[in-house]
C-alpha cells in the first residue's frame, strides 16, 4: 500500500484559487466533532463517576442496610446531622488531619531534597531516578505488611533498634501518636519518590541560564536552590500539595492494613475518615451513613482544594504587584 | 564514545525496568484467573473459609478428589473472621465473586437465618432434611430459616477447655498435672490467683494469658444468654453474667497477667512460637491453630485441662451454599460429605475441631493428642460439649462482642479505667447497631 502510494504520480499543482467553502454538513460536523471526540470520556465519566456520586448523595438521605437493601427509610438530612453529634466522626476527622500533616509535610520536603540531588549530573542517574519510583510501584498491601512486621511491639525491628540505644519498646499499635507516626511512615515511604520525580520534571523546565547567571553572581548551590529552584517550582509544588491533600483526606489502605483493624485500633486512635466510612458501610453495614460520610469527605476536599487555589492566587497576585 | 554512552544509558534503563518488574512480580497478588471448568465433566468447587477449618491439613480434600474423579477443590482462607464476614456480606449484596461453599461462624448464623435466608440455597432442595438426626438439635435449629429452610450444615462446635504450657508452668514452680490444675482452677478466681503466683515467679517476659479479649470470649461462652434474651431483646447492658465476665477480665488486665496481644494478629501468631504466654483459653478448634502456629517445636510442651467455672461453647461453624454459587449440586455433595460423622471424627483426631454430628461424639471419646502431651481431648471436650449451655443467638452477637473486647483491650493496654471503658463499649455498640 505505502509503496503504491509513494509511486503514484504527484498531484498536479493546484491553481491558487481560494479554497472551496465547506458544505453545511461539513460545517456542522466541524462544530460538533470536538464534542463527539470527547463523548467517550464523558459517557464513561457519567456512568462511573457522576452516577455513583449522585446515587451516593441519594442514598445518604436514607437509612439503608447492606443486608436488607430493599428497605429504604427516608431520613432527610438525618445522617448528616447525626455525624455532627458523632464523637467517632470527629475523632476520625482529627486523625485524618494529624496523619495528613505528619505524612504530607515531611514527604514533600524530602521529595524536594531528593529531586535536587537527582538533578545533579552523576553516574547511574537514570537508574536512580527510576529506583526512587519503586516504592510507588509496590502494592500498598505488600508494603504495609512489611512495615507491620517492622513496627511490631514485641518482635519488630524498629523496637529492637530502639532497644539498642536504650529506649523502651514503643507500642506502635496502641499509642495514639505512635500509631499515627507508624501509618505516616508508610505513606511517606510510598509517595516521596513519586513526588520527587514530579519535582525533578519541574526543575528541568527551569532554564539553565538562570543557574548560570546565579553562579556568576556568586550564589552557592544552597542559595541557588532557594532563589532559583524554589520560585521556579512554585506551580509544581502547588500541584503536589493539592494532590497530597486529596490523598491524605482519602487515606485508607495504609492504616487498614498496617494494624488490620477497621475501627482504627481499640480506641479509634488511627481511624481516618476513609476507615470510618468503611467501618460504617462494610463493618456495620449502614450504607446510608457511609454515603453521608463519603459526601462530607467530598465537600471537605473541595473546600481544601479551593483554599489552596485561593492562597496560590493571592500569592501570585502579590508577586505580580511586586 | 557516544555509542558506549548510549549503550550504558540503555543498560541502566534496562536494569531499572528489570528491577521494577521483579518487584511488581514479587508484590503482585496471586490471581488465578480461570477456575478451569474444562470438558469431560470436570468441576472445580471453590471453598471460601476463615480461621482454620483444617480440611486441607487433615487430607479431606485430597480424599474427596480421589473418590470423585474430575472434581478439584480450591480453598481460600481469611484468618480473621471479622474480615471474612465483611467481604462475604459485600459479595452477597453484589451477588458476585462468591465461592460454591462459604463458611459461616455460629455468631453469624442468626443473621443468615433471620435476615439473609433468600441469599443462600435451601439445602432441602438437595435432600438435606434426611440429615437432621445426624446433628445436635440446637446446631440444626440455629441454621434453620423462618420458613423451615436449611441454610447450612454444621461442621463443628466449640466446647471449651484451657490450653497451657506445661514446661513454663514447671519453670514457675506450678503444678503441671492437668487433673490437679483443673481442681486448683475450678473457679475463675482460682485461675487468676494461680496467674498471680505464676507472674511472681515467671521467667522473663512470659505472661499468664495471651489477651483479656480471649479470656472474656471464653467466659461469655459459658453463658446461655449473652447479648440478647430468648425473645430477641438486647439485654447485654443489664446482664449480670456478662458483667461478671467483664469484671474478671478487668482484674486480669489490671493485675498485668496478659501479654496484651490482639487475637488473630500477626503478633499473636508469633507469640505462639515464642512462648510469650503460658495459658490460652481454647475451644476445641483452637488446638489445630496452636499446632499450626507453635509448630513442631511446641510438641509435647502444651497440655489441655478442663476450663475454670464449668463448661462452655465458643464458636463452631457451618458450611453454606450461596444462591449465586456456580456448582450448587456439587457443592452440596461436598459439604454433605465433609460434615458426615466419619469425616468429622477424622477432623477431630487430626485437627481438634470437635464434631457437631451426634454419631461422631461417641466415636471420639477415647481420643488423645500427642501434641498436647497425650491429653485425653476426646474426654475433656466431650464432657464440655455435653454440659455446655445451648446459647441464645442474636443477629449482632459478633459485632457487640467485638466492641466489648475492644473496650477491655483499652483497660489492658492503655490503662483506661473500667468505668470509662464500659461507657466506651456502650458507645461502640450504639454506633454498631446504628
Amino acid at each position: 500500500m505505502t509503496l503504491a502510494a509513494s509511486q503514484a504520480p504527484p498531484a498536479p499543482p493546484r491553481a491558487a484559487a481560494p479554497p472551496p467553502r465547506p458544505g453545511p454538513a461539513r460545517r456542522a460536523w466541524r462544530t460538533v466533532s470536538p464534542y463527539a471526540y470527547l463523548a467517550p470520556f464523558f459517557t464513561l465519566f457519567a456512568a462511573f463517576g457522576l452516577f455513583p456520586l449522585l446515587y451516593t448523595a441519594f442514598v445518604s438521605l436514607y437509612r439503608v442496610e447492606l443486608q436488607t437493601p430493599g428497605d429504604m427509610e427516608w431520613r432527610g438530612l438525618g445522617n448528616y446531622t447525626a455525624l455532627l453529634g458523632d464523637a467517632y466522626f470527629w475523632v476520625a476527622l482529627r486523625n485524618t488531619f494529624t496523619i495528613g500533616v505528619l505524612s504530607t509535610v515531611p514527604q514533600l520536603v524530602m521529595a524536594l531534597g531528593l529531586a535536587h540531588l537527582l538533578n545533579y549530573r552523576m553516574r547511574g542517574r537514570t537508574f536512580l531516578r527510576t529506583a526512587v519510583l519503586l516504592p510507588y510501584a509496590t502494592s500498598v498491601a505488600a508494603a504495609t505488611l512489611v512495615f507491620a512486621q517492622l513496627f511490631g511491639r514485641d518482635f519488630g525491628l524498629v523496637n529492637y533498634g530502639l532497644g539498642l540505644i536504650g529506649i523502651d519498646p514503643v507500642d506502635w499499635q496502641n499509642g495514639t501518636v505512635a500509631s499515627q507516626i507508624a501509618v505516616s511512615t508508610v505513606v511517606i515511604w510510598r509517595w516521596t519518590g513519586y513526588n520527587a520525580l514530579i519535582y525533578l520534571a519541574g526543575m528541568q523546565s527551569i532554564p539553565d541560564e538562570l543557574y548560570e547567571a546565579a553562579a556568576m553572581d556568586g550564589a552557592s548551590r544552597w542559595r541557588q536552590f532557594f532563589h532559583v529552584t524554589l520560585p521556579g517550582l512554585r506551580p509544581t509544588i502547588l500541584f503536589t500539595v493539592v494532590v497530597s491533600t486529596i490523598g491524605a483526606t482519602q487515606l485508607f489502605g495504609e492504616p487498614l492494613l498496617l494494624e488490620g483493624s477497621i475501627s482504627g485500633g481499640i480506641s479509634h486512635q488511627y481511624q481516618t475518615l476513609g476507615l470510618y466510612l468503611y467501618e460504617q458501610g462494610w463493618g456495620f453495614f449502614h450504607l446510608g451513613r457511609a454515603a453521608a460520610i463519603a459526601w462530607v469527605m467530598f465537600l471537605l476536599i473541595v473546600v481544601l482544594v479551593g483554599l489552596n487555589a485561593l492562597i496560590a492566587r493571592r500569592r501570585s497576585r502579590k508577586e505580580a504587584g511586586r | 564514545m557516544t555509542v558506549t554512552r548510549a549503550a550504558k544509558r540503555t543498560a541502566a534503563r534496562l536494569g531499572a525496568v528489570v528491577l521494577t518488574g521483579a518487584l511488581l512480580a514479587a508484590c503482585g497478588s496471586s490471581t488465578d484467573g480461570a477456575s478451569g471448568d474444562g470438558a469431560g465433566g470436570e468441576v472445580t468447587i471453590t471453598v471460601d473459609l476463615f480461621g482454620s477449618f483444617g480440611y486441607k491439613e487433615a487430607g479431606l480434600y485430597a480424599e474427596y478428589e480421589k473418590l470423585h474423579p474430575g472434581v478439584t477443590i480450591k480453598q481460600t482462607d481469611t484468618e480473621d473472621e471479622a474480615d471474612y464476614w465483611k467481604s462475604l456480606q459485600t459479595r452477597l449484596a453484589g451477588g458476585g465473586g462468591l465461592a460454591d461453599v462459604q463458611g459461616i461462624e455460629v455468631g453469624r448464623i442468626a443473621s443468615v437465618a433471620k435476615e439473609q435466608a433468600e441469599r443462600f440455597e435451601d439445602l432441602r432442595k438437595y435432600g438435606a432434611d434426611a440429615l437432621e438426626e445426624q446433628f445436635a438439635p440446637a446446631k440444626w435449629a440455629a441454621a434453620t430459616g423462618g420458613g423451615g429452610e436449611v441454610l447450612g450444615l454444621g461442621t463443628d462446635v466449640g466446647p471449651e477447655a484451657l490450653c497451657y504450657r506445661a514446661d513454663l508452668f514447671k519453670q514457675a514452680g506450678l503444678p503441671t498435672d492437668r487433673e490437679e490444675l483443673a481442681k486448683k482452677w475450678a473457679t475463675w478466681d482460682g485461675y487468676l490467683e494461680l496467674g498471680k503466683q505464676y507472674k511472681a515467679k515467671a521467667p522473663g517476659k512470659h505472661a499468664w494469658i495471651d489477651s483479656v479479649g480471649s479470656l472474656y470470649s471464653i467466659m461469655i461462652g459459658q453463658e446461655k444468654e449473652r447479648y440478647y434474651d430468648a425473645s430477641g431483646k438486647l439485654i447485654w447492658q443489664d446482664n449480670p453474667a456478662l458483667r461478671t465476665a467483664w469484671d474478671h477480665s478487668v482484674e486480669a488486665a489490671r493485675s498485668g497477667l496478659s501479654a496484651k496481644l490482639d487475637q488473630w494478629s500477626p503478633q499473636w501468631n508469633q507469640a505462639f512460637a515464642a512462648g510469650s504466654f503460658a495459658t490460652i483459653p481454647c475451644p476445641a478448634w483452637m488446638l489445630g491453630y496452636i499446632k499450626g502456629q507453635a509448630g513442631d517445636a511446641g510438641k509435647g510442651k502444651w497440655d489441655v485441662a478442663a476450663l475454670p467455672g464449668g463448661a462452655g461453647n465458643w464458636g463452631g461453624s457451618y458450611l453454606a451454599v450461596p444462591k449465586a454459587a456456580r456448582h450448587k449440586k456439587e457443592a452440596y455433595e461436598l459439604i454433605k460429605w465433609l460434615t458426615a460423622p466419619e469425616q468429622q471424627t477424622r477432623l477431630f483426631e487430626k485437627q481438634g475441631n470437635f464434631p457437631s454430628a451426634t454419631g461422631a461424639i461417641e466415636k471420639v471419646a477415647g481420643a488423645k493428642d500427642a501434641y498436647f502431651s497425650g491429653a485425653p481431648i476426646g474426654k475433656i471436650f466431650g464432657d464440655a460439649a455435653k454440659a455446655a449451655p445451648v446459647q441464645v443467638l442474636g443477629v449482632h452477637d459478633q459485632n457487640i462482642a467485638q466492641q466489648i473486647t475492644n473496650a477491655l483491650s483499652e483497660v489492658e493496654r492503655k490503662g483506661t479505667s473500667p468505668e470509662e471503658a464500659w461507657s466506651n463499649a456502650k458507645k461502640g455498640v450504639e454506633n454498631t447497631l446504628g
